[in-house]
């Protein structure tokens, strides 16, 4: 166990280097970082003294070596457009986004974990059809018409819902149902065949065998199998939504880190951008760190390996 | 040993439905099994040997399968006869586990990796008795030590893949004896073992039902295992019981052609084989409802007859002056192999509602 999780520690410290890498050179890949940062009809007085403030002068090495140094203290400068420190201006952006990721995958998970269960467990019934139908209508429906289609309906015809903005609970309603209903049918397909796959497993007879009733098997010996499947898709779930989310986050104006990167990037704001690349980054690379200790608690085949 | 009758199956008949028809995987299927006898059940894959046994207490997949007639009536040692076939699935649980035992072929995949071994017994014993808690722990533990796994008590809180497979095969017997069963079903429990160790499990599996007087339904198809442990063989070919009888006489008399063929194709000791004997032909399709013999395309005492109707039991006897069912021997043949002509078309075969399989002292 303790060998596990040491390796896994190392991989995503490697991976965060990596990351700070890329994130280095994307800036300087895409023509003159100096030119880019200031407006297109400059001067070149201009142009040079942004070059100048920003150290774009300096040798590669000691530029890599100053935003290694930055990055490690959560420095990635001053954001251009606020004329903040970028990492604080994300930092204040993430309780939203969290917020909306997290109620986007209960509500994908209030719906998908029984779907998927009774569609795998009663296989050709009307049940797995429903399974199934919400499986494809998931991951087929592009979320950005169904947030429009969810304002349309529900805050404009109905006034249940605000349609932007984040105040209270109802705020968080329909993000949370557009931003989660590709989840929803990717966790149904994928528990769905899960269940299926798991119940034919020999251990499962074995359950039956020694005259376990079926809601126990389910629960008992079928569920547990499957969340190790659950678990691998919801780390990455929860990663890609950060960056999914930004039509969502734009559509309904919510506050969060999708949003600012859409601003950003159309403020040619790069150290914004940068700051908004790495955190992602890292926060994908601690959610996988998670995954693989979740994987180990339920797993003991992982748990017990060397 | 032997005395009463524990389980009585008559005309058992199993079909699965599938993409390219109906396969009917086990036809007229009877057999009894008495209390403390071993039944040897052997035959090729697809023969309908663990289709018949698991369908016996509906652990086959429904649908595709379903049990299109027969009834399995089992007396357990204290209580009412109950027809296994009839059972809603509710009762059905009740006797799974506590009155009727399984152990499966493949001990590595037949264990939840997820749960210890020791919750694994621990949970049929808490579904079939009062005992609860910690009693349930001891009771599992007691378990461990029976099968003959050392260190049981810590042994308990390991997992499945922290055993070897002879290991696992013990558990999964423990698993069987927990509630001191009337009937153990073995499906192919020595199979995916190596060698020695498969002579270990049958050891401990016949010490184990002797000592508790269990009987054992032992589907294989490895003769030299099925001879070494079982008191009556039962052949099934092609989703039907060919022959069966006292285990020694199947051996020494055997009389139906594929027995023959089966017996015929054991390696032997010392001889100088260059090739290893085959029966010739390849199974048959189960597709078409069976209206002749299974084996007439393979057989070398194939005449028309075997063509147009499908034989049933009759009495392969073992002299001319003994009673013909002394031995309950039969074969499902239209070839009197005993007396080397074909049987004539008034002679009738066994009705096998009356028919008790092994009548030995």
């Amino acid at each position: 166990m303790q060998r596990y999780l040491f390796t896994r520690v190392i991989q995503s410290g490697l991976l965060m280097l990596g990351v700070l890498v890329i994130t280095f050179f994307m800036v300087r890949l895409t023509g003159d970082p100096a030119r880019t940062m200031v407006p297109r009809d400059a001067s070149p007085e201009r142009v040079e003294q942004m070059r100048v403030a920003m150290g774009f002068d300096d040798p590669l090495i000691i530029q890599f070596a100053r935003y290694v140094g930055g990055a490690v203290r959560g420095d990635f400068g001053q954001s251009l457009h606020y004329r903040a420190p970028s990492m604080r201006l994300v930092l204040e952006r993430v309780p939203a986004t969290i917020q909306l990721t997290l109620a986007a995958l209960g509500f994908a998970l209030l719906f998908s974990v029984p779907l998927g269960i009774i569609g795998g467990s009663r296989p050709g019934t009307i049940w797995d059809t429903l399974a199934r139908g919400f499986g494809l209508l998931g991951q087929t429906v592009p979320n950005f018409w169904l947030a429009l289609m969810l304002i349309v309906v529900f805050s404009v015809e109905l006034r249940w819902f605000p349609t932007f903005g984040r105040s209270g609970f109802a705020s968080v309603v329909l993000p949370a149902v557009a931003l989660g209903f590709f989840p929803l049918g990717q966790f149904t397909r994928l528990i769905r065949s899960a269940v299926l796959e798991v119940r034919s497993e020999d251990y499962i007879r074995t359950a039956y065998s020694k005259g376990i009733e079926e809601w126990q098997v389910l629960s008992r010996h079928i569920f547990r199998n499957v969340s190790i499947t659950l678990v691998s898709i919801l780390g990455v779930q929860f990663g890609y939504m950060l960056g999914g989310s930004i039509y969502i986050e734009s559509i309904f104006a919510w506050p969060g880190i999708g949003r600012m990167i859409n601003e950003a990037v159309q403020a040619r704001d790069f150290p914004l951008v940068q700051a908004i690349a790495v955190f992602s980054a890292g926060f994908v690379v601690v959610l996988n760190l998670l995954t693989d200790i979740a994987y180990a608690l339920i797993d003991p085949r992982i748990r017990y390996e060397d | 040993m032997t005395g009463d009758t524990v389980l009585q199956v008559r005309n058992l008949a199993v079909e699965f439905d599938s993409i390219d028809g109906t396969v009917h995987a086990v036809n007229n299927v009877s057999f009894d099994l008495k209390r403390g006898q071993t039944l040897g059940v052997v035959g090729e894959s697809g023969s309908g040997k663990s289709v018949s046994m698991m369908s016996l207490l509906r652990l086959i997949a429904e649908p595709p399968g379903k049990i299109t007639s027969g009834s399995a009536v089992f007396l357990p040692r204290n209580g009412e006869p109950v027809d296994l076939l009839q059972l809603p699935k509710r009762w059905l649980a009740r006797i799974r586990g506590d009155r009727i035992g399984f152990v499966f072929q493949d001990p590595m995949s037949s264990l939840n990796p997820l749960m210890t071994v020791g919750e694994q017994i621990a949970e049929s014993v808490r579904k079939h008795t009062e005992l609860q808690g910690s009693v349930c722990r001891d009771r599992a533990v007691e378990l461990l030590e029976h099968v003959g796994i050392p260190g049981a008590a810590e042994r308990y809180n390991n997992y499945p893949h922290q055993f070897s497979g002879g290991m696992r095969q013990r558990v999964m017997i423990a698993i069987a004896i927990a509630c001191n069963p009337d009937i153990i079903i073995a499906d192919e429990p020595t199979t995916a073992l190596d060698v020695t160790v498969q002579a270990e499990i049958v050891d401990r599996m016949q010490k184990l039902t002797k000592e508790l007087s269990i009987s054992v339904i032992w589907i294989s198809h490895d003769l030299g295992v099925v001879a070494g442990i079982a008191d009556v063989l039962m052949v099934m070919y092609g989703g039907s019981v060919v022959e069966r009888g006292e285990i020694s006489r199947v051996y020494s008399h055997p009389r139906h052609p594929y027995t023959i063929g089966l017996l015929g194709a054991l390696p032997k000791l010392g001889a100088a084989q260059k090739r290893l004997v085959n029966i010739g032909g390849s199974p048959p399709s189960l597709f078409s409802p069976p209206r002749q013999c299974a084996f007439a395309a393979r057989c070398p005492w194939v005449f028309d007859r075997c063509k147009a109707e499908r034989p049933p039991l009759f009495f392969a006897t073992g002299s001319h002056s003994e009673d013909p069912s002394a031995h309950g021997h039969v074969t499902a043949c239209f070839y009197d192999l005993e007396k080397d002509r074909r049987r004539d078309p008034d002679e009738t075969g066994i009705d096998v509602t009356a028919f008790e399989v092994g009548q030995q002292g």
